[in-house]
C-alpha cells in the first residue's frame, strides 16, 4: 500500500540505495551527484532518476538542497521512500517532485535500474 | 488530514501565492507524518540562512517570497555563512558570497524575523512554558527544546518551519502529541564522559534510534555536554528527542554504547592527527561555555588560529562580563552570526585539517567543507594547543 505525499506523474530509471540520505551533506546541489563515499551510490547522479531510498536524515536544510536540484535541472523525477520525513516531504512539495511512501515489501521489490512510471492520480506504480 | 474551511481556502490559493505555498508544504509534511490536523504554534526557528547551504536557488526563492510573506509568530533564524564584522580577516571570501549572503539576511529581516543568526536560540531567549508547541528546524535546537526545554516540536525541515512561521501552524503529529512511545534505550557504558563522548553518543543514538530514545547510565551532564549530545544526535539521523532515565523499561530494546561503538564513531569522523586551525562552537557557544573557556585560558595563548563561534546576543553579554577580553587576549577570534558548519571562513586552499571538539562540526567539515578533522575534547585542545 503506498501513500502519496506529493502528487504528480513521472517516469524514469530507478536509482536505489538502502542508505538513508543526508541531502545537505551527501548530494551536490548543482549536479545531483552523490559526493559522500559512504554511500553505495557514491559518484552516481540523482538527476532524472526515480530516487528510491529509505528516508532522509540529517540537516533540515536538506529541503533547500532538493529545491536547488530542481532549480538546477538536476533533480530526480520522483522519490519513493519507506518512511516519510519532513525534510524530503517539504523539499518535494516546494519543488513539485512527486513523492510516495511504500510498504517494506514494495520497497524491497523495486530494483536499481528498473524503469518505473508513477501516477499518483491512479495510485499506481508500473514496472 | 482534515483542514478547516479557512485552511482549505488558503491551500486553494484564495489568500494568495505565499499562503498557498505555505499550506502546500504543511499538507505534505502533515501527510508524511500522519497528522490529523494543523495546530497553532508559538515560535518558529528557521534554518536555510547560510548561502553556502541554500545556494542561488534558495537566495532567489527567499528574495521573491519576502516581497509578500510576513511571519505571523515569533521567528528566529539560524546562522549565516559569515560574520559581516570580520570579513576583512578572511581575504578569500569573494564578493559574490557577501552579496548573496546579505540578500538572504535582508530577505529574512523583511519577513519580520528576529535577526538572531544562531543555532542556539535556547541560549538567547527564556523558553516559553512547558508543553508549548514550537516549530524548530535546526536539529540541535529541536532536540534541545524537546529533551531539555520541555517544549514540543518535530524535527522540522527548513521549509516546514518557514511555512509554520508564515501561517502560525504546524501539523499535529509525532512528537507534538502526548502519547509518545520510546521503544529503545541506549545504555551509556563509558565512565566520566566528556563533551566529545557525549557528541559521539548523540551521533550513535541518532543513527540507531527512531523518533525518540531513552538514554540510561548518564548522570547530570553539564550544558556543554548536553549541547554536544543534541548536536551529534541531530546530525546523524531522524531522532528528535531523548530522555535520561534511571531505571530501564523492561519492554524497550536495549542498545549499548561502549568502547567499541564509540571507536566506530570516532574512526568515521576523526580523519587527521592534528589540525591547522581550531574551531569551537557547533552548536554556537553559550555564556556558560564562554565563561568556562575564559577561565581555562587564564595565562595561556593559542599556538594556532582558533575560531570561536557564539551568537551575537551571547557575545554582547560575554563582553560586558569580560569573558571575551580574556579569550581574545589568548588569541581566540570571536565570530558571531555564523558557525563551524559550512562556513566559507574555513577554506580548503588554506586549511587541510581542523581540530574541534564538535561531532556535528566534524561531520560537516569532513563531508561538506571537505577538510579533515582532528577530534579532541576541549580540555585536551587547551592542553595541546596553547602555551
Amino acid at each position: 500500500m503506498s501513500k502519496i505525499i506529493v502528487q504528480g506523474v513521472a517516469q524514469g530509471t530507478v536509482l536505489k540505495t538502502t542508505s538513508p540520505i543526508n541531502f545537505l551533506g551527501a548530494v551536490d546541489k548543482k549536479t545531483g551527484v552523490i559526493h559522500d563515499k559512504k554511500y553505495d551510490i557514491f559518484e552516481k547522479s540523482v538527476k532524472d532518476t526515480v530516487l528510491v531510498f529509505p528516508h532522509g536524515i540529517g540537516s533540515s536544510v536538506g529541503a533547500y538542497t532538493i529545491y536547488s536540484l530542481k532549480s538546477n535541472q538536476s533533480a530526480p523525477v520522483a522519490m519513493i521512500c519507506q518512511k516519510a520525513d519532513l525534510t524530503v516531504a517539504s523539499g518535494c512539495a516546494l519543488a513539485n517532485i512527486p513523492m510516495i511512501v511504500v510498504s517494506n515489501e514494495e520497497f524491497n521489490s523495486i530494483q536499481d535500474g528498473n524503469q518505473i512510471t508513477i501516477d499518483t492520480k491512479s495510485e499506481k506504480i508500473f514496472n | 488530514m482534515e483542514l478547516t474551511s479557512e485552511e482549505n481556502a488558503a491551500l486553494n490559493g484564495e489568500h494568495g501565492d505565499t499562503l498557498q505555498t505555505a499550506y502546500r508544504i504543511l499538507v505534505a509534511t502533515g501527510e508524511a507524518t500522519n497528522a490529523e490536523k494543523l495546530i497553532p504554534i508559538k515560535w518558529a526557528h528557521l534554518s536555510g540562512v547560510n548561502y553556502n547551504t541554500i545556494g542561488d536557488a534558495g537566495e532567489q526563492f527567499l528574495r521573491e517570497l519576502s516581497k509578500d510573506a510576513r511571519v505571523k509568530v515569533k521567528a528566529t533564524v539560524n546562522p549565516m555563512g559569515i560574520d559581516f564584522d570580520h570579513i576583512s580577516e578572511f581575504n578569500h571570501i569573494d564578493d559574490e558570497f557577501i552579496k548573496k549572503q546579505a540578500s538572504i539576511r535582508d530577505s529574512y529581516i523583511r519577513m519580520g524575523v528576529e535577526p538572531t543568526f544562531s543555532c542556539t536560540p535556547y541560549d538567547i531567549f527564556d523558553l516559553p512554558e512547558k508543553n508549548t508547541q514550537v516549530s524548530f528546524a535546526e536539529s540541535n535546537a529541536a532536540i534541545f527544546a524537546n529533551s531539555l526545554g520541555g517544549l514540543k516540536t518535530n524535527k522540522e525541515s527548513a521549509f516546514s518551519a518557514l511555512a509554520s512561521a508564515i501561517t502560525g501552524k504546524s501539523p499535529y503529529s509525532d512528537l507534538r502529541k502526548d502519547d509518545i512511545t520510546t521503544p529503545m534505550t541506549i545504555r551509556m557504558k563509558m565512565d566520566n564522559p566528556n563533551e566529545l563522548d557525549f557528541g559521539m553518543l548523540g551521533f550513535f543514538a541518532g543513527k540507531v534510534g527512531d523518533t525518540s530514545v531513552n538514554i540510561s547510565g548518564v548522570s547530570q551532564p553539564n550544558r556543554r555536554s548536553c549541547k554536544a549530545l543534541c548536536g551529534g544526535m541531530g546530525t546523524s539521523g531522524t531522532c528528535a528527542k531523548f530522555q535520561f532515565i534511571d531505571s530501564e523499561d523492561e519492554k524497550s530494546e536495549k542498545v549499548d554504547f561502549g568502547k567499541e561503538e564509540m571507536n566506530e564513531v570516532f574512526d568515521e569522523l576523526n580523519t587527521a592527527e592534528k589540525g591547522d586551525i581550531i574551531t569551537l562552537g557547533s552548536p554556537q557557544l553559550g555564556l556558560e561555555e564562554l565563561s568556562d573557556l575564559s577561565k581555562m585560558l587564564k595565562g595561556k595563548s593559542f599556538e594556532k588560529r582558533c575560531l570561536i563561534f557564539c551568537s551575537r546576543a551571547v557575545q554582547e553579554q560575554a563582553r560586558t562580563l569580560d569573558y571575551i577580553n580574556e579569550i581574545e587576549r589568548a588569541g581566540g577570534e570571536i565570530l558571531s552570526d555564523c558557525c563551524t558548519c559550512l562556513t566559507p571562513l574555513i577554506d580548503t586552499n588554506e586549511t587541510d585539517a581542523v581540530t574541534t571538539n564538535s561531532i556535528k562540526g566534524a561531520y560537516y567539515l569532513n563531508n561538506s567543507t571537505g577538510v579533515n578533522v582532528n577530534l579532541k575534547p576541549l580540555t585536551k585542545i587547551i592542553e595541546d594547543e596553547t602555551k
